[in-house]
């Protein structure tokens, strides 16, 4: 449907944007840690082999795992150093996960050791997933979905459209938006490497028109022989989402419990897209991707690629941080996980790091009151889920009635119930909780 | 680096909230209501500060009370209760002895919301739960008017205010009649322009349409308020009497008078509206708003009272969770036959 002239989804919500701070600052290098943990699961699936050994020597982009399976990727040193061990670091979720820790050489040149290329003329669709696979790609959107499990188009079904994710819709990042206007021509080799792979016909670049200058550069370097086009969105919490990106621009909905697939298009991000076309050529891996680092608390603010395994503690020491930080997101505020230490490390799906003090934590989720029916959870649910009476039954466990009853399988959620609830009920989080519970159930039965 | 080996807190998206709360929400109500009940005072003097000030009081302390003695915490920060009370207030004859007005207060909170469960629980209006027992209770209290503007109203009180508590109040000979009730009962049609600007005589709050109107404008800009339920209500109202004033205008007042007059406008703005009793889609706000409107008329038109709001919103309020059973948003990716309400 389209909006003012710009194409958009139904319901959703307005946060505020707060990407003026870092959307002008230019992709600053992010100097090398003295010690990169680089976790061997940054991605969903299988963890990848290390097939380095401690003491090891490697060179920067060196194969450090390989993938274990199909639903697993290839890592690559993020620098030239020395394998100091191979030992459990903590991660995002909690768990303590298997890392390699790279000790960086002080005075290396940190060349980067280019692989077998893919050439875009030559290979054919199985070749070119194969190489996304060994160079690591994930989805860089955060969700690090493997990127060849994605384009691995199944018996029957076909992608008539492939979708560029420019929309870039959560708060404070400009990841995305910095990569558009810097990487443009790795975007459109990558598109060229996806339509090959995918089959896809033709292409479109869904950005949110808070990215004027984005829109305008893209359009002006638009390849003619390249079947894609450049389109404004509206500028609406979760614009970014899979299904909603396919809503605006195609027009369809994704059947429930489908795939992107299912309505004959295929999403891929934007940043995910401009590593394809920046590393294929070169046969190179993922070593390091662009974050925005910002939030009221850190003092220099900015878009940085940084290395793959940068901990958390050197990234905010080198930035600054003021003493009063109190919550500090891996990505943006509306979908980002609130890290539970500093010892974590960037991984492929870190979009950004946001910390905020405790002046600006002035919302808080302090007391709940009791739903007042007001609807604004209705009507901000971007898949039309009814996320109050999903929060009755909830509270009461019926897990079994809120899929049934009220699918909430379909949910994926983006947070905007909770994001607009007056009472301050965390809804989504309760059902996060009930899905898990429900796939517990699953799993067992 | 002091700062980086601070305690972190961890919670799961989202981080940010809109900035909305109930108390916001509450507060800003009160608020939109002010101007009608300022209105109210100018309009009817001492008694109608005196109703409104016995009918917010006693609603504020009976939740005051009976909160703190049910969760140890007194809920009345929410501001939910001053809504209750100003409404309740707003609806009253002003010239209604304050023992009843204060009887009211407390049964509007206890009856009308503390035994359903407090804030967000109660199937009715609270306010008109009150009101509706008075009208029960004291029918004729509950049907003498006051004239508005009447001279010495901000010296003197009506005889019947200050009424001592179980006796019969006197009523002073000079009793005004509602537009409603002239048309019903009479036949004349009050003018246009004095049901606006809200010269006529009513209930403390509800002559004044303007004002009324202005208050639930500024609600529905700050995204506060439905503003398909007041649409609705007052469509709907208008379609039915419009039409039998067509048909017949001697028989049937116009739709002019039956959206300016009595609680019609009050209702659909400020009681209709109320989250709690109302369907939570759009569809269903429209279907909710329509019925009480069209209830509203048939009541006017053909029922026994010249006025009919106060129950035309307590029965859209009980069908409102059958309304919720019913519309329910087609969950995206499915089709209308596979969603289940």
């Amino acid at each position: 449907m389209r909006l003012l002239g710009f194409k958009t989804f139904r319901h959703g919500i307005h946060p505020p944007e707060n990407k003026d701070e870092t959307r002008g600052m230019p992709i600053r290098q992010f100097p090398f840690a003295p010690m990169l943990i680089i976790p061997l699961v940054q991605h969903l699936g299988k963890p990848s082999v290390a097939v380095v050994r401690e003491g090891q020597e490697i060179v920067r982009g060196q194969t450090i795992a390989r993938p274990d399976g199909f639903m697993s990727v290839a890592m690559h040193a993020p620098a030239s150093g020395v394998v100091e061990k191979i030992g459990l670091s903590p991660s995002i979720s909690g768990q303590m996960v298997s890392a390699v820790f790279l000790k960086p050489f002080p005075g290396s040149t940190q060349e980067i050791l280019d692989g077998e290329p893919c050439p875009l003329e030559t290979a054919t669709p199985d070749e070119i997933l194969s190489a996304i696979q060994a160079a690591g790609v994930v989805g860089l959107g955060g969700a690090a979905f493997p990127t060849h499990v994605k384009l691995k188009i199944p018996e029957g079904k076909s992608a008539d459209v492939l979708i560029i994710n420019g929309a870039e819709c959560e708060p404070f990042l400009t990841t995305d938006h910095r990569v558009m206007l810097e990487q443009r021509d790795d975007i459109y080799t990558g598109i060229r490497y996806l339509l090959k792979a995918t089959g896809a016909k033709r292409c479109i670049i869904g950005v949110e028109q808070n990215k004027p200058d984005a829109i305008a550069h893209l359009r002006e370097g638009l390849p003619s022989d390249l079947p894609a086009e450049v389109e404004g969105l509206t500028v609406k919490y979760p614009q970014g989402a899979e299904k909603m990106l396919i809503t605006a621009l195609l027009g369809c909905e994704v059947p429930s419990g489908g795939l992107p697939l299912d309505a004959n298009a295929l999403c891929v991000n934007v940043a995910t897209t401009a590593e394809i076309g920046r590393l294929l050529p070169h046969g190179r891996g993922i070593q390091e991707r662009v974050i925005t680092i910002t939030g009221p608390a850190v003092q220099k603010k900015g878009n940085y690629r940084i290395p793959i395994g940068t901990p958390l503690r050197f990234l905010l020491e080198y930035v600054g941080v003021s003493p009063d930080v109190n919550r500090v997101f891996l990505g943006g505020p509306m979908m980002g996980a609130a890290a539970p230490s500093l010892d974590l490390s960037i991984t492929k799906g870190t979009s950004g790091v946001t910390a905020f003090t405790d002046a600006a934590a002035e919302q808080t989720h302090s007391q709940a009151y009791p739903c007042i029916r007001c609807g604004y959870c209705v009507d901000a649910c971007p898949i039309f889920l009814n996320p109050a009476e999903l929060g009755v039954l909830a509270k009461n466990e019926e897990h079994e009635r809120m899929v049934n009853e009220r699918h909430l399988m379909d949910c994926f959620e983006c947070g905007s119930c909770s994001y607009v609830c007056p009472s301050h009920i965390p809804l989504v989080q309760m059902f996060r909780v009930a899905k898990a519970a429900v796939r517990k159930a699953r799993a067992s039965a | 680096m002091t700062g980086v080996s601070k305690t972190l807190e961890i919670r799961t998206s989202p981080h940010i909230l809109s900035g909305y709360s109930v108390g916001s929400i509450m507060f800003n109500v009160v608020l939109a209501l002010v101007p009608v009940a300022l209105f109210a005072v100018y309009a009817f003097g001492l008694a109608a500060l005196l109703t409104l000030t016995v009918a917010v009081a006693s609603c504020v302390m009976t939740e005051h009370w009976t909160s703190k003695r049910s969760s140890g915490r007194s809920t009345v920060g929410d501001w939910s209760v001053t809504i209750t009370g100003l409404l309740y207030g707003l609806t009253l004859p002003p010239s209604l002895p304050l023992w009843m007005t204060a009887l009211g207060g407390v049964i509007c909170v206890v009856l009308g919301k503390v035994v359903f469960g407090g804030l967000g629980q109660n199937p009715f209006n609270p306010a008109l739960v009150g009101r509706a027992t008075l009208q029960a209770a004291f029918p004729v209290s509950m049907t003498s008017w006051l004239d508005g503007f009447g001279a010495g109203r901000f010296e003197s009180l009506p005889s019947s205010t200050l009424a001592f508590p179980f006796t019969k109040p006197l009523y002073d000979a000079v009793s005004g009649a509602t537009p409603l009730a002239l048309w019903k009962f009479e036949h004349v049609a009050t003018g246009t322009q004095n049901l606006v600007m809200g010269m006529t005589s009513g209930s403390v709050g509800e002559t004044s349409g303007l004002l009324i109107l202005i208050g639930g404008s500024y609600l529905i800009t700050r995204n506060m308020m439905n503003w398909r339920i007041p649409a609705a209500v007052l469509g709907a109202a208008f379609a039915l009497s419009a039409t039998l004033h067509f048909l017949n205008p001697e028989e049937y007042a116009s739709p002019a008078l039956m959206l300016f007059s009595g609680g019609l406008m009050l209702g659909a703005t400020f009681m209709a509206s109320d989250m709690v009793g109302s369907p939570m889609t759009n569809l269903g706000c429209w279907i909710y708003g329509a019925f009480i409107g069209l209830t509203a008329i048939v009541i006017r038109t053909w029922g026994a009272m010249p006025e009919g709001v106060m129950y035309a919103i307590l029965l859209g309020n009980a069908i409102s969770p059958q309304i919720d059973r019913v519309i329910q948003p087609r969950v995206y990716g499915t089709r209308p036959k596979e969603t289940t309400a």
